[in-house]
């Protein structure tokens, strides 16, 4: 068995939730390889070629690749990945952009965000926002398969010394192109890598006041997320969402301020190891699932917070 | 031009799903079903359409039992022209529904598809990618605005860490996000106008469509429940948990 692992990675650094893809693939078992597609991407190929248990990368280097388009990725991955037992990628946007686009061109059902490796065939993944788990078999020639980043500790980024190799395979199917992007810039860790991760919700009122989880962020070396109500009543951008719609989390520490506890919020980062809410109603469903639960006004518990730590 | 929106039959969102106890799926006997939300979103992107003058035909089609013809119905209400339902009592795979879809793309040839990015039972996010797949259509996924010039369609998509815009050949197919914009209600006046409107029925024979799956549910089981831990009376006391309890500060 062999495994083809799709790298993320902005043609500069290798992303996190590549390592958490390789730990699933060393789950299932057998030799991985890691592509590597994009533009200028030689520092991306030596990073890959350091991760842990990795034993080849390949590289398919040109314009067509540069900012992930699936018309020309997925052909790519498709012809690579006809002689692998499995095709794995992080079920980030470019992961769900492109591996079902892959599983369609080589005839398969592809099995998305799977959160444990039962056997080489078998898998668990979430379904009903996470109020169910689904085991699925795939009978498959190539399993193709999306991994959720929490649900596999990652693996060691240095230590590996694979052999990298160049792909020549060029593809760009013409039928789209990039226009532009527009990346939020924050000097806080990002939401899905973060070890601490504190969330506000609609409790917190007003964007304004999401200054309080800010400084507490600051203090904790956290990231800072939100909930759906939150995002919905325009405190805060989209891409701070936390639950089923948005980012899901897991991080050693996860406090909920001002947040009830809705079940889309829930699936979203009821895998964190140690949660805390802070709610002024102590009815919130969101203390069912809480480690420590304080009933507090937040604007008195959060700025007193911040002093003590 | 000609829009096609893909809309799927699931459990409505605000129902609590249960587990059967035989492990075999979630109990769906006498529970609310509805119009999944993301394409409820698809069908008001294309009425959207119809009214700005872009859209000139909206066929709005269903793959899924014959109750399905409920949320054909709807989405006829709310401005759809027409329908068709490919008839299957089976629960497909992705893969099963995009190659149905891809057959009838053959047959209405238009120039847009949009549909939901996932829907909110199977949670796959996937049939969209393979429609374009099989088709050979260039992909706008959850899509937060969508615009139409020419021959192109420029599709600002969500993405984690922000937004990215591209620019599509059409015909294409865009998949929904939930920012895309606000459906609206249906009124009465449309509803009773919807019951008038085309719906055709077909099978996956009648389409020439295979809809074998290579993956199989062997099981289906309530998640892990988290139990619920202490109350603490204070900030302090709370401090002092997370570092000499949990010590995760």
């Amino acid at each position: 068995m062999t495994i083809l692992v799709i790298a993320e990675h902005d043609n500069k650094v290798v992303a996190p939730a590549t390592l958490n893809t390789v730990a699933a693939a060393a789950k299932i078992g057998g030799d991985i390889h890691v592509l590597v597609a994009g533009q200028g991407v030689g520092a991306v190929a030596e990073a890959a070629a350091k991760i842990a248990g990795v034993a080849k990368v390949l590289v398919a280097d040109n314009a067509a690749y540069a900012h992930q388009l699936p018309e020309n990725v997925a052909p790519l991955v498709a012809e690579l990945g006809a002689g692998y037992s499995h095709i794995l990628a992080a079920a980030t946007s470019n992961g769900k952009n492109i591996l079902p686009r892959v599983a369609a061109q080589l005839d398969v059902d592809q099995i998305s965000e799977i959160i444990s490796v039962e056997s080489a065939d078998t898998f668990k993944r979430p379904i009903y926002a996470g109020n169910a788990i689904a085991t699925v078999q795939s009978s498959a020639s190539v399993k193709v398969i999306t991994v959720r980043a929490t649900g596999f500790d990652p693996v060691a980024a240095v230590g590996g010394s694979a052999a990298v190799e160049a792909v020549a395979a060029a593809h760009d199917a013409g039928t789209s192109s990039f226009v532009g992007e527009e990346l939020a810039k924050s000097d806080r860790p990002e939401l899905t890598a973060a070890k601490i991760v504190v969330s506000g919700g609609r409790g917190m009122q007003n964007g304004d006041n999401f200054k309080h989880l800010y400084a507490l962020a600051d203090k904790l070396g956290a990231a800072v997320g939100a909930s759906r109500a939150a995002v919905d009543a325009g405190f805060v951008p989209n891409d701070m969402q936390v639950g089923q719609t948005g980012k899901i989390v897991a991080p050693q520490l996860y406090i909920a301020v001002g947040i009830s506890g809705a079940i889309q919020h829930l699936a979203g980062m009821k895998d964190s190891k140690v949660i805390v809410a802070i709610n002024k109603d102590e009815e919130a469903p969101i203390f069912q699932v809480a480690d420590y639960g304080l009933v507090a006004d937040l604007f008195e518990a959060i700025p007193e917070f911040e002093k003590l730590v | 031009m000609k829009v096609l929106v893909a809309v799927k039959r699931v459990v409505d969102y605000n129902v609590k799903v249960r587990v059967k106890a035989d492990n075999s799926g979630v109990d769906l006997a006498n529970v609310k079903m509805s119009m999944n939300p993301f394409c409820e979103i698809a069908v008001e992107e294309a009425v959207r359409l119809k009214e700005k003058g872009v859209a000139t035909e909206i066929v709005v089609v269903s793959i899924g039992p014959s109750t399905a013809q409920e949320q054909l119905r709807t989405a006829l209400a709310l401005g759809a022209d027409r329908a068709i339902l490919v008839e299957s009592a089976e629960d497909l795979t992705s893969l099963a529904v995009a190659k149905l879809l891809k057959a009838v793309v053959d047959k209405e040839q238009p120039q847009l598809v949009i549909l939901g990015k996932q829907a909110i039972d199977s949670d796959n996010n996937q049939t969209g990618q393979m429609l374009a797949a099989l088709s050979g259509y260039g992909q706008g996924t959850f899509a937060s605005k969508v615009e139409v010039t020419g021959d192109n369609v420029a599709v600002t998509r969500e993405i984690d860490g922000g937004a990215q815009t591209v620019s599509l050949k059409l015909p294409a197919i865009v998949t929904t996000d939930l920012r895309l914009n606000e459906p609206r209600y249906a009124s009465l006046p449309n509803i009773m106008k919807a019951k008038k409107k085309p719906l055709e029925v077909l099978t996956p024979d009648a389409l020439g469509v295979s809809t074998a799956s290579t993956n199989k549910t062997v099981k289906v089981e309530a998640p892990a429940a988290r139990s619920a831990g202490i109350k603490v009376k204070s900030v302090a006391e709370l401090v002092e948990k997370l570092k000499n309890e949990a010590k995760v500060i």
